[in-house]
């Protein structure tokens, strides 16, 4: 008999702003221990909350991203429960009226699009860090993370894959990315995603679910929710029941392992927080959010498509990330907006080979925006060709400096004085006259040779269009 | 309205306030008291009533994304139980 | 004797160089020194502190930068976070707590020039109405050492009464500085919710608390209201307006004033001679112009019930950050983190507040929070209405602030239901956000009586209008217990 999976995703994405939710502390990280845990964040006796006017604009454009109503009233209310990384005895969020409300995402699994349910998006403050081995048999507590500002999106249970998991993760991160509310860091913690999975027999109820949280990589995703489903699955063939519990991913192990023995039921006594009022957020407030935000990925992909004439496997890749769409388009500007295609394959190929191999992103690209329009604007008034701009390329990454620079140091400039041309295809079609013999025979490959050689004489400098068309001629 | 000592015990648990089990009889005997004020109030109908949270409707006042606190760990920590490596201590949490 | 001249008297000195603040501190330290170990109104007193501040009062006032209000010797609640100074809370809790800033009064009251004499007593965590449950022990009331001050700003209306202080500052949440002023026979006014910022007060209720001035008159208490009020962003429910001048309207008749008589607040329970004190008051006040009109708040019984609900709610959960974790009282050995946390509370709280974090904690668990919690706030929503239907028919209202004059100290300790009870009629005022003032009407049984003046959203100016033409042509407020004139 065959079994269907059921996966809900929660996503905890840590907002980009400068200072935290409720209070003016720093959210940078890597700060040492509680250096960045104000009074406010310590939950000090007569300390208040004050709501950062930042997370809202930044709530509100993921909800807008999502095509999801938004919450034009929202009420943060205390979700009361003891833990040491959580100084006042509640963490404050969003209930009953959260910033984002119903909403979705299109993913793309083996070519077919699938639509995927976002049940909700609300603020919340993070919780502080538990570091152990400070002192023996005991916790060291770090606040410096408590109060950072997070947005919760809750998924619908309509995946039904580890790998449409994965692709939904992915699809999310690249939104939250794009529109800047996130820096996506998943080794940080900026970009945290908690599984729900469940399985059943087609047409039975849901099943029990188990909780997987806090994996750090898509992939330790994609292999602990197909663990998970095998496990759950081989217990109940084996008459066992799945218990509705935390599960731990081990990525040494490739396995899943309860994280608490004794899962008690929460009684969080939820009510609206009273030191805050409801937050109200006008058509005006949407609109100049919406003004202010980027292309989205997918809007971003179907124009470069369609108005640049890029193929869609150069469209996603140029829309992969925030930055790279943005070097894409300060490249093609620079280059008189011409020819995207060749903007496309120098950024595509060239450049994400060599940043791969040196490990950069694209916002750390040794070759500037600029840089690199300057040499495809020489490819393009053919002072270079292609395979010249290639050595040009390499100087400029090794930083000796512009293309011009490069092109006058080296010499590299393309011959285009037909006579000097001219003067090469003689040489060249004197010293091969079997080979001429032959193409007048009608071997017409013998074109290419001559080219080559015609290239080679020239130190790859000739015009390739001018060369081509002199030797018709004299061949004709 | 009477509660009884699991019911004691459970908002003890809640409210993570030790009740010594001499003390449970006396515990549940003013929470009762307290309890049937409480049920006075179900003798109104408050259908369609809008429930009050603040005094005041209005909406909130919000902070300018700016960081202004500086690192005051010392100061703060000053009343602090116990600390070590600027961090506070609490008995091993078992993860 | 410098102690029983008005602030207005003593500010004129001041200025005149006359006296000086030093002096004018050095007096009142000595009179705390000499009188309140029997009174127990003052859980820390701080000479260096307050002699620091008067010689830098002393200073603006040769300089020509003082105010009204420089020089003037203040003692403020323990309940308002002050710098450097033990904040307690009257709470074992609390009690090794030194605040590492100061509430956002205490900045306003120091930037005026008030030096402080001290911390007062008050109900632990200011729940309760008589001071009896603070951690330090009772104060007593200086009208009769057998009678509680009320509460929870008990100390700072005893230290009024007793000249231990001119001026001091208390918390209202539901009742908590009428409810004392009328027990020691002082002025005392708790302002619209949201003029005085809760910045670094101890929260009990966060939608309730209100911090306000405490003297012996009306218009004192302006010139205090005026210094403390100004907007801070730092509270988010601290109102953006600007302020009124407070003192603006003292002067003006009280002719064709409308005053709003609720028949609910004559009912049952309410000690005759109480009665007799306010329709008294009420006449001298028709006598000043102003008329009566009968006015109904059928509501007010629901008032009780429907606090004790929410105020333990938001207490329930406001007090959670007290944990032993990074300040307050920590248990000794706890062998794990859930008994660090359960032994920790239970030997720093005391009972009525533990009673309170429970029954709050209950209103708002699973299954209770619709029939408790929201049923609550529901019928707040109807007690604020009943007060603004009435203020539709009158400008303020009268009544008693209190039941009875002030009780005897351990008559309502075990039963913790009658104590709330004796809020009945502070208490909607609360619910509703209003401003309330208790000014001193007379005595019943030898003990004093406050007359309860409450008016519309932003209206204190005209309570206090009220409250200073009535204190022209009466001298209740100006009566100090004998032993302490």
């Amino acid at each position: 008999m065959s079994w269907e999976v059921v996966i809900g995703l929660e996503i905890h994405a840590q907002l980009t702003t400068k200072s935290k939710i409720f209070s003016g502390a720093s959210i940078a990280y890597g700060a040492e221990p509680n250096s960045q845990a104000c009074a406010v964040d310590l939950g000090m006796p007569g300390m208040l909350p004050v709501v950062n006017h930042a997370v809202i604009g930044k709530g509100i454009a993921l909800g807008i991203a999502l095509n999801a109503e938004l919450g034009k009233k929202q009420v943060f209310d205390r979700k009361n429960y003891f833990y040491p990384d959580l100084p006042k005895g509640y963490q404050t969020t969003q209930m009953d009226y959260p910033i984002v409300g119903k909403g979705y995402l299109d993913i793309d699994v083996d070519g077919e699009t699938k639509r995927i349910g976002v049940t909700r998006a609300h603020l919340e403050e993070d919780a502080g860090k538990s570091n152990h081995g400070i002192v023996p048999g005991m916790t060291g507590i770090d606040l410096n993370r408590a109060g950072t500002p997070l947005l919760e999106i809750v998924s619908e249970p309509d995946l039904s894959s580890a790998q449409e998991a994965v692709a939904y993760a992915r699809k999310m991160h690249e939104l939250v990315t794009f529109l800047g509310i996130c820096d996506g860091n998943m080794q940080e913690g900026s970009f945290r995603v908690d599984s729900n999975v469940s399985v059943r027999r087609p047409g039975e109820p849901l099943g029990t679910r188990a909780e997987l949280k806090n994996i750090n990589s898509f992939r330790f995703i994609e292999k602990a929710i197909e663990f998970e489903i095998e496990r759950q699955i081989e217990l109940i063939e084996n008459g066992g029941q799945v218990v509705q519990e935390t599960r731990l991913y081990d990525s040494e192990t490739n396995t899943t392992r309860s994280m608490r023995t004794k899962e008690e039921a929460n009684d969080y006594r939820y009510f609206p927080c009273p030191d805050l009022l409801p937050i109200h957020v006008s058509d005006e407030d949407i609109a100049a959010v919406r003004a202010t935000m980027p292309e989205l990925p997918g809007a971003k992909r179907a124009r470069y498509v369609s108005e640049l004439g890029l193929s869609e496997y150069d469209a996603g890749v140029l829309t992969s990330s925030r930055a790279m769409a943005e070097y894409f388009e300060a490249l093609f500007e620079h280059t008189g907006s011409k020819d995207a295609k060749v903007c496309a394959n120098w950024i595509t190929s060239d450049l994400a080979g060599a940043l791969n191999k040196a490990g950069l992103d694209i916002s750390e690209s040794p070759i500037s925006e600029q840089m690199l329009a300057g040499m495809i604007s020489r490819i393009l008034d053919d002072t270079i060709s292609g395979k010249i701009a290639k050595q040009v390329f390499e100087a400029m990454w090794k930083g000796e400096g512009s293309a011009d620079e490069i092109i006058e140091a080296k010499g590299l400039k393309q011959i285009t004085d037909s006579g000097a041309i001219e003067a090469l295809v003689d040489e060249v079609l004197a010293n091969n006259p079997s080979q001429v013999e032959a193409y007048k025979g009608g071997q017409e490959k013998m074109m290419g040779y001559f080219v080559g050689q015609i290239m080679k004489a020239s130190g790859g400098q000739a015009n390739p269009g001018q060369v081509n068309k002199i030797l018709k001629e004299k061949l004709s | 309205m009477s509660i009884g000592k699991s019911e004691v015990e459970y908002i003890s648990r809640l409210a993570m306030i030790d009740v010594a089990d001499n003390e449970v009889e006396q515990v549940s005997g003013k929470l009762s008291k307290v309890l049937d004020l409480f049920e006075q109030m179900q003798a109104v109908n408050t259908d369609g009533v809008e429930p009050m949270a603040h005094p005041h409707d209005v909406a909130q006042r919000l902070r300018v994304d700016e960081v202004t606190e500086t690192d005051q760990h010392e100061k703060l920590q000053k009343v602090a139980p116990a600390t070590a490596k600027d961090m506070y201590l609490v008995p091993q949490v078992i993860e | 004797m410098l102690h029983t001249l008005s602030v207005k008297q003593m500010s004129e000195k001041l200025h005149a160089g006359e006296i000086t603040s030093v002096e004018l501190t050095q007096h009142y330290l000595d009179r705390i020194a000499q009188f309140d170990p029997e009174l127990n109104a003052y859980v820390t007193v701080t000479p260096e502190l307050a002699l620091q501040m008067a010689r830098e009062a002393d200073e603006r006032l040769q300089n020509g930068t003082a105010g009204q209000l420089t020089g003037i010797p203040i003692a403020h609640k323990d309940i308002f976070c002050t710098d450097g100074v033990k904040t307690s809370c009257s709470s074992k809790m609390l009690d090794n707590f030194i605040a590492p800033y100061d509430a956002h009064v205490v900045t306003l009251l120091k930037k005026a020039g008030m030096p402080i004499l001290g911390k007062t007593n008050m109900d632990e965590f200011a729940m309760g109405s008589s001071s009896e449950s603070s951690y330090y022990g009772p104060t007593k009331n200086p009208w009769d050492l057998n009678a509680v001050p009320g509460g929870s700003s008990g100390g700072a209306a005893a230290v009024i009464a007793a000249n231990l202080a001119p001026m001091a500052t208390g918390t209202d949440t539901g009742g908590s500085i009428r409810q004392p002023a009328s027990f020691c026979g002082i002025t005392g006014i708790k302002p619209t919710y949201g003029t005085v910022s809760r910045f670094g007060i101890i929260a009990y209720a966060s939608s309730f608390d209100q911090a306000g001035p405490m003297s012996r008159s009306a218009e004192e208490s302006a010139w205090m209201l005026n210094a403390m009020s100004e907007f801070d962003q730092r509270d988010s429910t601290c109102l953006e307006q600007e302020r009124a001048d407070f003192a603006a309207e003292l002067n003006n008749s009280l002719e064709g004033l409308k005053v709003g008589v609720p028949a609910e607040y004559f009912g049952e329970g309410l000690d005759p001679e109480v009665e007799k004190v306010i329709k008294d008051a009420i006449a001298e006040i028709e006598k000043l112009g102003a008329t009566t009109v009968p006015v109904s708040l059928p509501n007010k019984d629901l008032a009780v019930p429907s606090y004790y609900v929410l105020a333990p709610a938001e207490a329930s959960s406001n007090l959670s950050r007290y944990d032993g974790v990074r300040f307050g009282h920590r248990c000794e050995q706890p062998k794990d983190l859930e008994d660090l946390y359960k032994r920790s509370r239970a030997e720093g709280f005391g009972a009525e507040v533990k009673r309170r974090i429970m029954v709050g904690a209950y209103a708002l668990s699973a299954g209770y929070y619709d029939a408790y919690y929201l049923k609550a706030q529901r019928l707040r929503r109807m007690v604020h209405d009943d007060f603004t239907n009435a203020f539709e028919q009158c400008d303020v209202i009268m009544g008693p602030v209190a039941p009875t004059p002030a009780f005897n100290i351990g008559e309502k300790t075990d039963d913790p239901t009658s104590m709330y009870l004796a809020d009945l009629y502070t208490i909607p005022v609360n619910l509703g956000g209003f401003p309330g003032m208790s000014i001193p009407a007379g005595f019943a049984n030898g003990r004093p009586v406050g007359l309860h003046v409450v008016g519309p959203h932003f209206s204190e100016a005209k309570l206090l209008n009220i409250g200073h033409q009535f204190q022209q042509v009466t001298d209740w407020h100006k009566q100090m217990p004998e032993q302490y004139s």
